[in-house]
């Protein structure tokens, strides 16, 4: 029981390994893109994940999606949407988009690393059967420059499903990797416990509590590996060690009040007061609220009964029933603040959105007493994911709020656009029907003379380029000879017509290649033209479309939003009073446990200072009778309370 | 007290899970968090349509114009504020957050402007000010001529830290 629960405990405690990077691994061709990962390293999931889907359904909805800038990155973004959402807290739809990529056509790498994906978002998510069964679904090659991170996931899995020897050969494999030392040798240390190995377990917690490194995980698992084996050292009453290793937490680090508590302890059980009034006195200065602080409040004066010194001890423990006193009278009040709906109001300020170290920062805020014992639940995991949920109801609800008063303007934009196009489209749509039909028929003589020419190119024909000159010239021949015909004429006459008729065929004849050259270069011309033409013609169109679009089709679509905002807001408001009701009830919840243990530390002390009242007074009675006994006169000195002092001779520790 | 038992309260501490007295129940804390990701799923395609209908409404391809900002050297760069005028009108000033700063030295891209312009040519004019590797405030200007043609405009600007190639702010169109 205990070795499961330690186990379940450890694993809770143990950060992980830090979230794939969502850097491209090439340089960024898609500045769209680049904006959905400028969002997600500030962990604006929201943003992230509502511009990356609007990205991937226009990068899916185009004919050819290869020429689109996204297609760059497109493993990467399908990753990234997961990835987000899993940062956004959507692990259902994170795990459907994960399974996408690996159901898809995609190369083993890719496919192993969605795998690990998937069985990381489940491990993450508590379901820890399913993550084994993901996890041993990896095969063949590995994502490069992710073979650690995938093993050490592998033996957190292993350890959450009780297969304590394979966690433990994965750990052991990874302790030599630059970066897992600790982490690896702490889970190690859990597995061999686990496996009731307790003397290998030792070593390799051992190990984690001695890592060298000054990163701030590094520190805090060494502080883990010291602590868990400090406890586990003092349960078994081995006390000497177990203060090794206590006294290896660091001073100021998140372990250290229990640490320093432990540390106490070891001492007492080696009875070593003396020693154990050092890590108890530190203690005794922290922030109250604190539970090892508080049991340190009854501590310390065990310790100075424990030495015989009973007036201090009375002292101290009179010291920490109005201690404790305070503190009860501020549990009060935070538990009726807290029903009064100060804590919500509290966890969703402003400050808030600037600093997510904020709900912890609220403890020292004297304006907001509610949060002052509730550390310890903010820490675990249900409380974080439900604080998280209600933080993010509370953003959905800003967003539709604000969304929900863009929709009047944006009718109004479509209003004003309509008044101001509507009353001119139908004169300029006459003029512009009657310049199509120009347009049209030029374009059409166009094609006529373009088709004539590549005719000619097959079968010349030298009068097709005939100058009007010439052909105004053989008209007024022909006219000749028509009128010469029923007449006479000599032969001089006919032949000099001839001769003219002669000379404009040579002409027509011998300039036909010049002349069509010269032709197809005026249709070139003429094409600049037309494409000049056709691009102010395009450009009218698209310019009389926009104008239609600017206030055309919105109507429906802006009353559908609007009621499906309408909807999600009232969704959301529900929500948040139950999400909100259960924070509620579970930090009342919070604070009534730590006030019962508070009263029963209350009721401790007032017995243990009567008692060492008792022991103080009987003790100068003693003194004062071998005085007496001993021929000394000298009368004992009454405090004006009526309580007798302490024995001074023997106060300092 | 006896000392066995203070030991003991000790270490039962060290593992206490809180007992609740009006309790939540794990069904409670999931069903509700499905409910969370459901209604996180709605308003996600409320956003993402409404994006497009903004984008539709407000910045029609024919004349949209966007800029981007993003770093280059990532770590050795503190960009402090960029300010930026197209066509001699002050578009977009941005003073970056610590936050921000490491989402662009991570390799975001930020979209600090969208507008409308007509087709043609534009001036962009760009100013900035960061400190270098050395700590020293360094202020740099830049200016770029793009032309804007049927689709949307994208220009990219990209900020360099002082010495880290030749001139400080560069610009590539999209």
């Amino acid at each position: 029981m205990y070795g499961k629960t330690f186990c379940l405990a450890a694993l809770l405690l143990v950060s992980g390994t830090p979230p794939a990077s969502a850097t491209p691994s090439t340089e960024l061709k898609d500045p769209f893109f680049g904006e959905v990962l400028y969002y997600a390293h500030q962990h604006r999931y929201f943003d992230a994940v509502s511009r990356l889907d609007a990205e991937l359904a226009q990068y899916h909805g185009v004919d050819e999606p290869l020429l689109d800038s996204l297609n760059f990155h497109i493993n990467q973004a399908e990753f990234s949407v997961g990835d987000f959402e899993l940062g956004y807290r959507m692990h259902q739809r994170a795990g459907r988009a994960i399974s996408a990529v690996i159901e898809g056509n995609v190369p083993a790498a890719v496919r192993n690393e969605a795998i690990y994906r998937l069985a990381r978002l489940l491990f993450q998510t508590q379901d820890y059967v399913n993550a084994l069964h993901a996890i041993e679904r990896i095969r063949g090659e590995l994502p490069a420059g992710m073979e650690n991170e995938i093993a050490f996931v592998k033996g957190q899995i292993y350890l959450a499903n009780g297969r304590f020897g394979d966690a433990e050969r994965i750990f052991a494999a990874l302790e030599g990797q630059n970066g897992y030392r600790g982490f690896a040798a702490y889970n190690r240390g859990v597995s061999l416990f686990a496996q009731g190995q307790d003397a290998r377990g030792a070593e390799a917690m051992d190990s984690a509590g001695s890592v060298p490194g000054s990163e701030r995980e590094t520190e805090a698992i060494r502080d883990k590996a010291n602590l868990v084996m400090g406890s586990r050292l003092l349960e078994k009453g081995e006390a000497q060690l177990a203060g090794k290793y206590l006294e290896r937490v660091r001073l100021e680090g998140p372990f250290s009040n229990r640490a320093l508590l432990g540390a106490g302890w070891a001492d007492v059980k080696r009875e070593d007061y003396r020693h154990a009034l050092v890590p108890w006195s530190l203690l005794f200065k922290r922030n109250v609220t604190d539970p090892s602080v508080q049991e340190a409040l009854l501590g310390v004066p065990h310790a100075y009964a424990q030495l015989g010194l009973y007036g201090k001890s009375a002292l101290l423990y009179g010291s920490a029933l109005e201690k404790i006193g305070g503190e009860l009278d501020k549990l009060d009040a935070s538990i009726d603040s807290i029903k009064q709906g100060r804590f919500l109001q509290a966890l969703v300020r402003e400050e808030g959105r600037k600093d997510k170290e904020w709900v912890i920062r609220l403890r020292e805020l004297p304006q907001t007493p509610e949060t002052f014992y509730l550390m310890e639940l903010m820490a675990s995991n249900d409380f974080q994911a439900m604080l998280q949920n209600y933080l993010d109801l509370e953003e959905l609800r800003l967003r539709l709020v604000s969304w929900g008063t863009d929709y009047a303007a944006y009718n109004d934009i479509i209003e004003l656009r309509r008044r101001y196009y509507e009353p001119l489209l139908p004169s300029i749509d006459a003029q512009f029907r009657k310049l199509d039909s120009v347009i049209r028929l030029r374009m059409e003589q166009r094609e006529r003379l373009d088709n004539k020419l590549k005719k000619m190119l097959v079968a010349p024909q030298p009068e097709f380029l005939a100058t009007s000159r010439e052909r105004v010239a053989k008209e007024r021949i022909a006219g000749m000879e028509a009128r010469l015909k029923g007449n006479r004429a000599d032969a001089d006459t006919l032949h000099r017509i001839e001769r003219l008729k002669g000379v404009i065929q040579w002409d027509i004849a011998t300039n036909y290649q010049a002349r069509l050259t010269e032709a197809f270069d005026h249709l070139a011309a003429l094409d600049k033209d037309i494409a000049a033409l056709q691009e102010t013609y395009a450009s009218f169109v698209r310019t009389r479309q926009a104008a239609t679009q600017s206030y055309q089709g919105y109507d429906e679509q802006i009353r559908r939003l609007g009621i499906n905002t309408d909807n999600a807001l009232a969704t959301v408001n529900t929500l948040m009073a139950r999400q909100g009701h259960l924070l509620e009830v579970m930090a009342v919840n919070e604070l009534a446990r730590r006030r019962q243990k508070l009263e029963e530390y209350q009721v401790q002390a007032r017995f243990a200072m009567a008692e060492n009242y008792d022991r103080a007074s009987k003790a100068r009675s003693q003194e004062e009778t071998s005085r007496l006994d001993a021929g000394q006169k000298t009368p004992a000195k009454v405090p004006a309370t009526g309580q007798p002092e302490p024995a001074k001779a023997k106060e300092a520790p | 007290m006896p000392r066995a038992i203070y030991g003991l309260l000790w270490i039962a501490l060290q593992f206490a899970v809180p007992a609740q007295a009006e309790e939540v129940s794990r069904e409670q804390i999931k069903g509700i968090d499905e409910q969370v990701q459901e209604i996180k799923k709605d308003v996600l395609s409320i956003s993402s349509e409404l994006k497009l209908l903004e984008e539709k409404l407000l910045y029609p391809s024919n004349t949209q114009v966007s800029l981007f900002v993003s770093l280059a050297g990532k770590e050795k760069f503190r960009l402090d504020s960029v300010e930026i005028m197209l066509d001699g009108k002050a578009v977009a000033t941005h003073v970056y957050s610590f936050k921000e700063l490491e989402a662009l030295q991570a390799g975001g891209m930020q979209r600090i402007y969208t507008g409308n312009v007509q087709t043609g040519e534009h001036l962009l004019k760009v100013g900035s000010i960061g400190k270098g590797a050395d700590g020293k405030e360094q202020h740099q200007a830049g200016e770029y001529r793009f032309k804007k043609g049927i689709g949307p405009g994208l220009v990219e600007i990209n900020l360099a830290g002082p010495g880290e190639r030749s001139s400080g702010i560069e610009f590539k169109d999209r």
